[in-house]
């Protein structure tokens, strides 16, 4: 079988600036993979070429096992998406939410429909069935849209910042939904400014800064090389430190 | 990229006109109503008030009552703006404010389908517009045979026409500011050049030239006679210059659409 996702040396470029300046990565089944970075490294472009919203400059990228943006839409039928900011049917409750998206997959209604508590149980929703959107919490939009892109089924996960904004308690919900995921075998790419998120749920990550990845591999491993010693006798090193580190201290934004 | 290349068209486009319906189905009733009421009130003042200064069965009228020579001119307007109206207001909600566009792109939808849904979804939602006048018209006694059927297909196209140049509108618009000027210089001094409150050669002959170039004059002229129980003069040509309308600015609207969203 293909691998999920699979970039060779992706670039873009918007006016001067080079965006993604050649990266590479893959993504084996089953695994999660972090792309973390600090605003402007170049995780969303990537992630929107992954997806075929955007056409790359220069690169190839296949994701399960088709060519980008060649056949993206193809490609989409089988990926689910979260996006980094919601983007809710706010004319629809909950469960239409569900089942409008659902039809952009070609899936019946009686598919669907079979799906939709199934889906609302697994997020939490199901007293929300018939509830207009508007009247949902942040927490309960973020784990909708997860419900969301788990209509088809998917094979890969694509989630772009999908806990930010939210409080504690609603971020270890999606936490634990994830890992139950993982669990049932779905591989996952997940950006992130949380490194507890990626310590928590990324079997490997990659550090992105300036469009390039300047460091890839297991949160252990990149700890260990990168911060022998830990910068504070009171804790252990930790992926914080290691981000730090290699993109400095300086704003972003 | 070539933002301008052909479009790539799949059935996936009904998904999105659907998602659309069910939004209308909500609001049906009222909707349709408040669709009704503008062009109602034009409708019964023009045609009441001034029509009544006015002898009956005036030659220029075609023959009939200002009322209904007014009426056929209302359906067209009125198709006009309920197109124009749901492709920029709508879908420029659902584009930018809600990024209605950009949730269904994350499925296997293109933005050619998106683009492709929206026109035929205003186009429907224009009929519906055009159609309840028509009803209410036939209602009124002022239909005079079964040929007026035809109008409905000739609404549809109206809202084709009508719904692509507003679809390129949205795509170029920063905000729902810019869409005042699309109604002040383009949709406005149409409905009044276009033979719909009066006949065209009441017009200085420089002008009329100019409301030969313009989309509603061609509706006006396809629907108008239909309704008096005529056959148009000219159908082919009014049909083909609403149909290229259609494509050439769906064509235009989806090349701008691509280059605001995908790049």
């Amino acid at each position: 079988m293909a691998a999920p996702l699979e970039v060779r040396d992706l670039r873009k470029r918007y006016g001067d600036r080079e965006v993604v300046a050649g990266i590479s990565f893959a993504l084996a089944k089953g695994e999660c993979f972090g792309l973390l970075g600090p605003n402007g490294a170049g995780k969303t472009t990537t992630l929107r070429c992954c997806l075929g919203l955007v056409a790359p400059d220069g690169g190839s990228i296949a994701m399960v096992g088709e060519p980008v943006p060649a056949r993206a839409r193809e490609a989409r039928e089988r990926v689910g998406v979260v996006p980094q900011f919601d983007n809710l049917d706010p004319d629809f409750s909950a469960a239409e939410n569900l089942l409008v998206f659902g039809r952009y997959f070609g899936l019946d209604d009686i598919t669907i429909r079979a799906r939709i508590p199934g889906l609302l149980e697994f997020a939490g929703l199901t007293s929300k069935t018939g509830a207009n959107i508007r009247t949902l919490s942040g927490g309960m939009k973020r784990r909708l849209t997860l419900a969301r892109a788990l209509i088809n089924d998917p094979d890969l996960l694509v989630l772009d910042e999908p806990t930010t904004g939210l409080d504690p308690q609603a971020r270890h919900l999606i936490w634990e939904r994830l890992q139950g995921l993982l669990a049932d075998g779905k591989t996952i790419l997940l950006t992130t400014h949380f490194m507890e998120e990626a310590e928590r749920l990324c079997g490997r990550l990659a550090i992105m800064d300036n469009g390039r990845i300047i460091a890839e591999g297991t949160p252990q491993a990149l700890i260990a090389e990168h911060i022998p010693v830990s910068p504070s006798p009171l804790r252990p090193a930790n992926l914080e430190d290691v981000f730090l580190k290699l993109t400095g201290r300086e704003l972003r934004d | 990229m070539n933002h301008f290349a052909p479009p790539r068209l799949s059935r996936r486009a009904i998904a999105v006109w659907r998602r659309n319906f069910l939004v209308w189905r909500k609001i049906a009733i009222p909707s349709i109503l408040g669709n009704l009421a503008d062009p109602m009130i034009y409708m019964f003042g023009l045609g009441y008030g001034l029509g009544g200064l006015l002898p009956e069965a005036l030659p220029a009228f075609g023959g009939g009552s200002y009322i209904a020579f007014l009426a056929a001119g209302t359906v067209c307007a009125s198709t006009m703006n309920a197109a124009s109206f749901e492709t920029l207001y709508s879908a420029f909600a659902r584009m930018d404010v809600q990024k209605t566009w950009e949730a269904i792109m994350n499925g296997p939808v293109a933005l050619d389908d998106v683009v492709l849904g929206e026109l035929f979804w205003a186009a429907a939602k224009a009929t519906l517009s055009g159609v309840a006048i028509l009803i209410v018209v036939a209602l009124l006694g002022l239909v005079q045979s079964p040929l007026a059927l035809w109008a409905i297909p000739a609404i549809f196209l109206t809202g084709l026409a009508f719904a692509a140049p507003g679809l390129i509108v949205t795509a170029l618009a920063p905000s729902y500011d810019y869409f005042m000027y699309y109604f002040t210089l383009f949709i406005t001094p149409m409905t009044l050049l276009s033979g719909v409150f009066f006949p065209l050669d009441q017009l200085p002959a420089g002008i009329q030239a100019i409301s030969q170039l313009l989309p509603l004059t061609h509706s006006v002229a396809l629907i108008r006679p239909l309704l008096f129980g005529q056959i148009p003069d000219a159908p082919l040509l009014h049909v083909a210059v609403l149909a290229a309308m259609a494509l050439v600015c769906f064509w235009i609207a989806l090349g701008l659409t691509r280059r605001r969203l995908l790049s």
